[in-house]
């Protein structure tokens, strides 16, 4: 049996004269959850349509347990399974009529589905919502209705596909909890998000994607790291006095400062803590004075900024607008 | 729906959430052994219930099922009938099984866009990645299909008799033309999901369907007569095969079916299902 889950090798993707997928190789553990991070655009949806044989490769080779999705196309759909903007259910009928439809499908007899779909949905705290048009549950039990449907068989590796999006904080941590559980009966997540936040709580190995190829992967610790040891924030108590105070800290430090939205506001990412001390002295030496003074661990959005030179949140639409529907 | 309607329904937001417990999810994560695959009937059947299920939850697909027949065959055998064939009651022999082809073939290109609709929302991602038989989904589809056709030929048939209309071939005559109907009306069903397949909107399917069926039922035998038709007219309704289904069910209707009529409109609705299925089918084993 291989340890891989997810194996891909140069797997490539082309739309007209777009890229969208270009060279991307990824390996994915079984048993975890792994974190496929990118803007939109950047060649996420591609690269899981054409791993979950939705989409033929144009180069390059993708296995799935082993099995290629092209050549083992069904042994592929038989172990995976979709979830988000990947794989919709049908919104006019009812949540109890398409877990049925699923479980009908995928082999159970008619009583079976029946207890089937009940089973899931009690379990995911849907019963009240049973007989409703999946289309008027708020966007917390559509998320649930999505994952309970992609595990009508429990599936050996799924696809979430940015799982908590609009979600309030509650619906979000009880989302998070599905996810662990599901991790946690030995099934292999690929989760994709903009979210960093999420790849952080959840994931235990990310890759970062943009422009079609795999740019940085890494635990999150790991990704932190890579682009430097903290992020400095410091806040002037005299907005005029910024322009004084970046030029202090870049000879200081010999990074780079950045100016922040905030007019009292300086960011860097310093590789070193040892000169930050000795920065501070100079900056109280030319009598700036400093509202404020922090060296944390970067975010991943610095990290993304680091890594993309763009920040994670910004979108070029080269996947269709129409997939980033509201979800309430 | 209304997004008024939506509101109402949904818990809001300040409304405690039900509660999860880990315990209940890891049991049905521990249940979901994998039941032996289903066969391809099994599976067309259940995408067969899932068409009869929508037609509950929308009803409103059954309007063009059951209003445009009742106006179509209204307004021709009223309006034209007399101009037609001298006296409503003459032509409402003539033209009831004309119309019940017109009806039922227009209402074909529903499958199409039915399908579309299903590829834009992003269902039939869902059901591509199942590890089912490959055609199920559109023969199931277009299995659901046939149970608005038999409604739509019902409501004709039985207006028809309202009418006046009074076929000589008797109920096994009618029933055999509405099954003959049937077989090209699946048939042809595969031209349009092929059309559902590569257009990019419930719309241009549509539209696009609507353009090919007008010149097939029209340039036809359907209302009139082809002999007082110019004769490069009378080429093209020679050759269509709309034309040949509804000269082969009046034949049945009237209770003097032509073998070779018959054979002729199986002939061609075999092409259409190897044709259009095949085409159907290779772009659907491909589609970006």
């Amino acid at each position: 049996m291989t340890e891989l889950a997810i194996e891909t090798i140069g797997l490539a993707k082309t739309f007209g004269a777009t890229r969208a997928v270009d060279g991307v190789d990824l390996q994915v553990r079984r048993g975890r959850i792994h974190g496929f991070l990118g803007p939109n655009g950047a060649g996420k949806t591609t690269t899981i349509r054409m791993l979950a044989t939705l989409l033929r490769p144009d180069a390059g080779s993708a296995q799935v347990f082993g099995h290629d999705v092209v050549r083992e196309a069904d042994e592929v759909r038989s172990r995976i399974s979709l979830t988000g903007q990947f794989a919709s259910l049908d919104e006019d009928l009812t949540g109890i009529e398409n877990l049925v439809l699923l479980s009908r499908l995928l082999g159970y007899s008619r009583p079976a589905a029946r207890n089937r779909a009940e089973e899931l949905l009690a379990a995911f705290g849907l019963t009240d919502a049973a007989t409703r048009q999946v289309k008027k549950y708020s966007g917390g039990m559509r998320r649930r209705i999505d994952i309970a449907a992609s595990i009508v068989v429990t599936p050996e590796l799924i696809f979430l596909d940015e799982p908590t999006t609009g979600l309030d904080p509650r619906s979000r941590n009880q989302v998070w909890d599905i996810v662990r559980a599901l991790v946690a009966g030995g099934t292999t997540v690929l989760l994709t998000t903009q979210y960093l936040d999420e790849a952080d709580q959840l994931a235990e190995q990310i890759s970062v994607i943009d422009n079609g190829r795999v740019i940085a992967e890494g635990t999150p610790g790991e990704l932190k790291a890579s682009v430097g040891s903290g992020a400095l924030l410091v806040r002037v108590q005299r907005p005029e006095q910024r322009p004084a105070a970046r030029g202090l800290l870049e000879r200081v430090l010999a990074v780079p400062v950045r100016d922040e939205a905030d007019p009292a506001a300086l960011t860097a990412t310093v590789d070193d803590p040892g000169p930050v001390a000795r920065a501070l002295t100079e900056l109280d030496r030319a009598g700036i004075g400093l509202a404020q003074f922090s060296l944390g661990q970067p975010s991943l959005d610095e990290v993304f900024l680091a890594l993309t030179g763009h920040a994670a949140t910004s979108s070029d639409d080269a996947e269709p607008a129409d997939l980033q529907e509201s979800s309430r | 729906m209304t997004a008024t309607d939506a509101r109402q329904q949904a818990p809001s937001p300040r409304q405690p959430l039900e509660q999860i417990s880990g315990e209940a999810l890891q049991s049905v994560l521990l249940a979901g052994a994998r039941p032996p695959r289903p066969g391809p009937l099994s599976v067309s059947a259940t995408f067969g219930w899932r068409a009869m299920l929508r037609i509950k939850h929308v009803p409103e697909q059954l309007f063009d099922v059951t209003a445009f027949p009742v106006l179509m065959t209204l307004m021709f055998t009223y309006l034209f009938g007399g101009a037609l064939a001298g006296s409503v009651d003459r032509y409402v022999q003539f033209f009831l099984p004309g119309i019940l082809v017109q009806t039922v073939v227009m209402i074909t290109m529903y499958t199409g866009v039915a399908l579309n609709t299903d590829i834009t929302k992003g269902v039939f991602d869902r059901i591509k990645s199942l590890p089912i038989w490959r055609p199920s989904a559109l023969v199931g589809a277009l299995l659901g299909d046939v149970v608005r056709f038999t409604i739509a030929s019902a409501i004709v048939i039985l207006l028809g008799l309202a009418l006046g209309f009074r076929p000589d071939g008797g109920v096994l005559g009618v029933l055999a033309g509405v099954a003959l109907l049937l077989v090209f009306s699946f048939s042809l069903g595969w031209l349009w999901t092929l059309l559902g397949l590569v257009l990019r909107t419930p719309n241009s399917v549509m539209n696009t369907s609507m353009m090919a069926l007008f010149p097939l039922t029209f340039a036809s035998n359907i209302y009139v007569d082809p002999e007082t038709m110019p004769g490069w007219l009378q080429a093209v309704v020679d050759v269509n095969p709309v034309a040949h289904l509804v000269t082969a069910i009046r034949g049945l209707m009237e209770g003097n079916g032509d073998m070779g009529d018959i054979l002729l409109v199986l002939v061609e609705s075999a092409v259409l299902v190897a044709v259009f299925g095949t085409l159907t089918m290779r772009r659907y084993n491909r589609r970006a």
